[in-house]
This record gives C-alpha cells, structure tokens and sequence, in this order.
C-alpha cells in the first residue's frame, strides 16, 4: 500500500494552461535576467578588474571595446538587466513576508517592478555620462 | 520518508530535495547585493572620471577595496546559488544535474577568487 497514490499524480500545470498574466512576466523576467547577470555580467566585472590589474594597456583595451558601439550595446543591456533584477528582488522580498498577494496590488507591481529597473538604469547612465 | 501517508510519500521529493537553508541565503546574499550595487553605482557617479588612473587609485583605498572584496563574494554566491536552482529545474536526467551544478561550482569560485586577488592586487600591490 505504500505505493498507492504515487502513479498518475496529478502534475503542477505548467505555463501554456493559465492565462497570462503580468505576474508571470515579471517572474520569468526574474529568472531571465539573474542568469543574465551571473553569467554576462560577472564576466564584465572581473575583465574590468583584471585589466585595471594589468596596467594602462589592458585598460585601453577594455576601455576601447566597452566605448564601442557594440559594447555600449551590452553594457546598457547589462546595467538594465541588474537594475530590473534589483527591481524584481526588492519585490520578492516584500512576498517573502508575506505581503503584495492582493491582485490590484500584485498586478501593479509586477508591471512597476520592471519599469522602475530600466528608470534606475537610465537615471545611472544619465548621471554618470552627465555629471 | 513515510511509509504510509501522501506527505510522507513526496517529501524529499522535488526537484532540489532539500532547501531552506539554500532559500535564506539566497536571501541573505540578495540583501547584500542591493545595498553593494547601489553602492558601486553610486561611486561610479562620484568618480570624476573612468580613467585607468582615477579608478585604479579609487580601488586602491581601504574602504572602497573592502565594498568590491564584500560585492565578489555576495555576487558571485548569489549567482552560485541562483544558477543552481535554474539547472535543478532545467537539467532532468540526474547524473547531467550533478555534474552541471558541479562544473558551476567550480566556475563561481573560481571567479570569485581571481576577482578577490585582483582587489587584493589592486589594495596592496602598489605599483
């Protein structure tokens, strides 16, 4: 009798049968852009550091490829990746304690939380090419 | 395990078997994170320029070398951490799991101590 009930459980549905809603974006966007990050962005992080490492040569180097047009590509989409998971965390953070489950409230963040990461992203490039 | 009711049955079940000391310091990481991006952003601004000069004295200081040592090591733990959970659910077939969340093991901290040298360089190398 131990096995009864473990075959032909009912599995979780799985994304194509809810419909679809902001909360799932803003989850999938999650995941999307953490992985993002860790990968892409670290990577940038320690070339960085390695060249200031280096010397002055190694420095124009990176320098030289982040000031392209393709590495202004990826760094915009770098810093807006970490911005909009900054964004995203900061509200895991509020469902972790349990609140922001009501549906208006819930909804209206997970359109916020997105919008405000590339805000932050466009005010720190604003600032910082700027200032 | 259980031997007779339906929790008894699937506990230890899902797909990283176990979790909630990996869910804290995910958290406790992410904390970590906002305020150490927040505060490499904000000092990025404050830089006059991103010269070679410029930045390499900046992360020479004690207290901006200390925030980027404490920024590797919560980054790169939360992306650890992170990056697991993304194979426990994507990478089925358990063998191919143990040895992805292996090699990614070894990636992270790798690159968390060649970051912690280059700081550790960068702080006390001089010249």
């Amino acid at each position: 009798m131990a096995q009864a009930g473990t075959r032909n459980r009912p599995l979780s549905p799985h994304l194509q049968i809810w419909r679809w809603g902001p909360h799932m974006f803003v989850s999938i966007l999650h995941r999307v852009t953490g992985n993002a990050n860790a990968v892409v962005g670290l990577a940038i992080l320690l070339w960085w550091l390695g060249a200031l490492v280096s010397g002055p040569g190694a420095y124009a180097t990176f320098a030289g490829h982040a000031s392209s047009w393709y590495g202004i590509v990826v760094l915009a989409g770098v810093s807006a990746s970490l911005f909009t998971h900054m964004a995203s965390g900061v509200r895991h953070f509020v469902l972790d304690i349990g609140a922001g489950y009501e549906l208006e409230a819930n909804k209206m963040w997970s359109i916020l939380s997105p919008v405000i990461g590339v805000a932050l992203a466009a005010i720190f490039w604003a600032l910082l090419l700027l200032a | 395990m259980g031997n007779g009711t339906s929790i008894g049955r699937v506990r230890g079940l899902g797909a990283a078997k176990e979790g909630t000391h990996h869910w804290l310091v995910q958290r406790f990481t992410a904390v970590g994170n906002l305020l150490l991006l927040v505060w490499l952003a904000v000092s990025l601004i404050m830089l006059p320029d991103l010269s070679y000069a410029t930045v390499r004295e900046w992360l020479s200081s004690p207290l901006p070398a200390v925030a980027m040592g404490l920024l590797i090591i919560s980054f790169f733990w939360h992306a650890r951490l992170g990056m697991q959970v993304m194979l426990e659910d994507y990478v089925h077939e358990g063998g191919n799991k143990f040895a992805a969340i292996l090699i990614l093991n070894l990636v992270a901290f790798a690159g968390a101590a060649f970051g912690l040298f280059c700081v550790i360089r960068l702080a006390l190398g001089g010249a």
